[in-house]
């Protein structure tokens, strides 16, 4: 196990490594920061002067071990927009980021639970159909057609939730019921499987015959045994909904990390940028990681594959 | 995908907002006397040399105050912070201050508010964002406590211009003190409006400054508080809008526009604004487009064009047909002498077989905005043989690919920073600078000297000439001038100017 963990931490680095090398790059190779810094009606020396008081003039490579380096020491740099440390903006921006992923993989695990199990219960029944079909209508609808269809039934037509803004809980449902359906297919699909091969099962036949009632079959024979690889996937989605909420919090205008990544985007605020990046990438390698490390413990099988 | 464009779902939206009857929400802000207005952009600093976004701007002329007023509807110069102003050499402007004056922070007005203010933006020590808008002074003195003089590095002509508008005076003690930084957490101005609450990346909230001096060019204001929200997705913006979260917002594209328009509670309103938009060719020795070179294949493409109609049908009311690469209502932009290309689809198959192009050529269009107008611009030139693909990108890489000779044919558009003076616009293009790729000397030497000579006659002539060579030569072609499309609440009462500049000072609810 020790040996295993270890591999798995080394190439999680590497990937992390891999990520903030390529982003790097990428990030220069969409067009001179200098300019995009200094601004539409800048002129050469504006330029100039920018590339030289940002160190943009530097080799690309020594440029990138610069940051690597100060990176690694806790100093993500300042943010090229805002001109304050990047550190700060992303520690007022992740408190509402990490509320919004939470919520999300709350609302997919509180519906995709009971309709995995119903689908499992009442296999190729119109129930099922009914499910398949709620499954396949989350994954297929891009999130933002599905927030702004929220918002025209609950904003504009019902007049119950605010459209956009971070000022209260109301402003969470929208953001949360977008984000959460999106991950809810992956979920349902794992428990609705899990589910028909723990009911033919013998020991629940086993239960069966013994006279339970078929709700404590399902529920706490069945479902319980069902949910282990959940746990694992939970985790992994986690990582994903981090990454995801770049496109709701920018809808819904949630101040949250998607919404700055959004902005440093839009401004090229590369130390933004990197940072957001490196932190959703370590995230979601991390959760990634913890994910494997607890299948493995679940199951010995894995660590020998 | 394409079922599932945003466009499509705010059709819907406003379908589904018109059957409901909207408005009530709107009401309750009018009791409260509040515009709630919504921007896309952040910008990075509220203090309004230490950015250069356009929320930035309008932010500025409602917390700050600028020497001179430029009267929006007759582009009269009015004083506002300083009464008088006279040249008393070419390089020396004397300007008499305004007295009773108050900061935000009870601090008065006085001489040396813009003696500080001045001195500290145009060191470029200090970094302001936009130098060109404060590099021409040399340095500012006092004469007196209502009396300075700004020294101008060369002959500068366009000073006035540049101080009526983006140049705004701080309170000297209180930016000593705070700096920039402080300026953007707190910010303290003379204008009609105070900040009372910024939070940083999110909302900007002002209110009403009850001080504010009587005789100025600007009326008391009468909107008590103004929320300012950052929401960076447009479609939200009209979401809200439809929803009664917001009451006024800008730069709606033309199509939603179009759809708004049948909301009962809502007010669409057009307004042509300063941005130009042209065509620009490399047309030196290396062009990396060597056909550009031939003056008869620039012809073809300026009469292959159709101005008129792109400016009727895709960019909307308020867009007119320009022939000189500045705007129409700025000093100096004098377009009488320029050749006006009409469209003539048959003239510019004909130029180009003369050129030795029978069958046409391929070439690239970099453009990094309005996709719809470059792409009907493809279709104008595929028509008369011209195959252009489109090089669509962000703004800094098409600039970048510009000045490394990288692009034959760009389709910019230039605002002039608001900025009523040719000298903010055509010299950008021909004046020998990064982004000029025509680099004809007597263009540059008739540039230079508009824009240094004082006599603002032979500025008209040497303006005039520039522009006269530029069309006959066709450097550019001219296109037309790009609309801003608001939506408001019905009841309030609002005016759409070139600038670009909401005036929330002069709104009130009907």
């Amino acid at each position: 196990m020790f040996t295993y963990t270890l591999k798995r931490l080394a190439l999680a680095a590497l990937v992390a490594l891999t990520v903030s090398a390529l982003s790097f790059v990428l990030l220069r190779l969409s067009g001179d920061v200098a300019i995009a810094i200094a601004g539409e009606g800048a002129r050469a020396e504006d330029i100039a002067a920018v590339r030289q008081q940002y160190g943009l003039d530097r080799p690309l490579i020594i440029q990138y071990l610069d940051w690597l380096g100060r990176t690694l020491t806790g100093d993500f740099g300042q943010s090229l927009y805002f001109r304050t440390p990047v550190f700060g903006l992303i520690v007022d921006k992740i408190q509402t980021t990490l509320i919004l992923a939470l919520a999300a993989i709350l609302f997919a695990l509180s519906l995709s639970i009971p309709l995995g199990v119903m689908a499992a219960v009442w296999q190729n029944s119109w129930i099922d159909r009914l499910c398949l079909w709620i499954a396949v209508a989350g994954q297929a609808l891009p999130n933002f057609f599905f927030a702004l269809c929220l918002i025209m039934v609950f904003s504009i037509g019902l007049g119950w939730l605010p459209v956009s803004g971070t000022d209260g809980w109301e402003n969470f449902i929208m953001p949360t019921v977008a984000l959460g359906y999106y991950v809810t297919p992956p979920f349902m699909r794992l428990v609705r499987a899990g589910m028909i091969e723990v009911l033919n099962a013998d020991y629940i036949r086993t239960a069966r015959a013994k006279g339970l009632p078929s709700s404590t079959v399902i529920i706490r024979h069945g479902l319980r045994n069902a949910l282990v690889p959940v746990v694992a996937l939970t985790a992994v989605q986690l990582g994903f909904l981090l990454g995801g909420s770049i496109v709701i919090e920018t809808v819904f205008a949630l101040d949250g990390l998607g919404y700055l990544a959004y902005q440093a985007i839009a401004q090229k605020d590369f130390p933004v940028i990197q940072a957001v990046l490196m932190l959703l990438s370590v995230g979601y390698v991390v959760l990634t990681l913890a994910a494997d490390l607890v299948n493995a413990w679940i199951d010995p099988r894995i660590r020998v594959g | 995908m394409q079922f599932f464009s945003t466009r499509r779902v705010l059709a819907a939206v406003v379908g589904l907002a018109l059957a409901l009857g909207l408005g009530s929400a709107a009401e309750a802000q009018k009791r409260q006397n509040t515009i709630r207005f919504a921007y896309d952009q952040v910008p990075e600093n509220i203090d309004p040399y230490f950015n250069n976004v356009r929320i930035g701007v309008i932010i500025a002329h409602q917390v700050w105050d600028t020497l001179i007023y430029r009267d929006p509807k007759t582009n009269e110069y009015k004083g506002q912070l300083a009464t008088a102003w006279r040249w008393i050499d070419e390089k020396t402007l004397e300007l008499d201050l305004r007295r009773g004056v108050k900061f935000h922070n009870g601090a008065e007005f006085t001489a040396d508010d813009v003696v500080f203010t001045l001195n500290f933006v145009a060191n470029p020590a200090n970094r302001s964002t936009t130098q060109s808008n404060v590099n021409w002074i040399d340095r500012v003195e006092k004469i007196d406590a209502h009396k300075v003089r700004i020294i101008t590095k060369r002959p500068f002509p366009a000073a006035i211009e540049y101080l009526a508008g983006p140049i705004v005076i701080h309170p000297a003690a209180y930016y000593q003190q705070v700096g920039p930084k402080g300026m953007n957490e707190k910010p303290v101005g003379s204008g009609p409006y105070r900040v009372v609450d910024h939070q940083i990346g999110r909302s900007v909230t002002l209110q009403r400054n009850p001080d504010y001096f009587r005789d100025g060019p600007k009326p008391q204001p009468q909107i008590e508080r103004i929320v300012i929200r950052f929401i960076p997705d447009r479609q939200t913006q009209v979401a809200e809008m439809l929803s009664g979260g917001l009451d006024f917002i800008m730069n709606i594209a033309p199509d939603q526009a179009q759809q708004m328009r049948a909301v009962p509670t809502l007010q669409i309103v057009s307004g042509g604004t300063m941005r130009i938009v042209f065509l620009n060719f490399a047309t030196t020795e290396n062009s990396p487009a060597p056909q550009l070179r031939d003056l008869r294949v620039r012809r073809a493409i300026a009469h292959a064009i159709d101005r008129q109609t792109m400016a009727r049908q895709l960019v909307g009311e308020g867009s007119q047909v320009i022939n000189a690469i500045c705007f129409p209502s700025q000093f100096g932009c004098d377009a009488s002498q320029a050749p006006v290309y009409e469209y003539d689809p048959g003239k510019a198959r004909a130029l180009l077989a003369e050129a030795g192009f029978p069958n046409g050529f391929d070439i690239d269009l970099h453009s990094y905005r309005e996709r719809n107008q470059a792409e009907a611009m493809i279709n104008y030139l595929r028509a008369v043989g011209i195959r252009a693909t489109l090089r669509f990108g962000q703004y800094a890489a098409m600039r970048e690919q510009i000045r490394a000779n990288r692009a034959g044919m760009a389709h910019q558009t230039w605002g002039s920073f608001s900025i009523n003076d040719t000298s903010a616009s055509t010299p950008v293009y021909y004046k020998g600078l990064d982004d000029d790729i025509s680099r004809d000397p007597k263009v540059i030497e008739l540039l230079e000297r508009g824009d240094t000579v004082t006599d603002p006659q032979q500025r008209i002539a040497a303006y005039r000439e520039a522009h006269r060579i530029i069309g006959e030569q066709v450097y550019s072609v001219p296109l037309y001038n790009l609309v801003t499309f608001y939506a408001a609440s019905r009841d309030l009462e609002f005016a759409a100017y070139p600038d670009e500049l909401p005036r929330f000072w002069e709104m009130r609810w009907k």
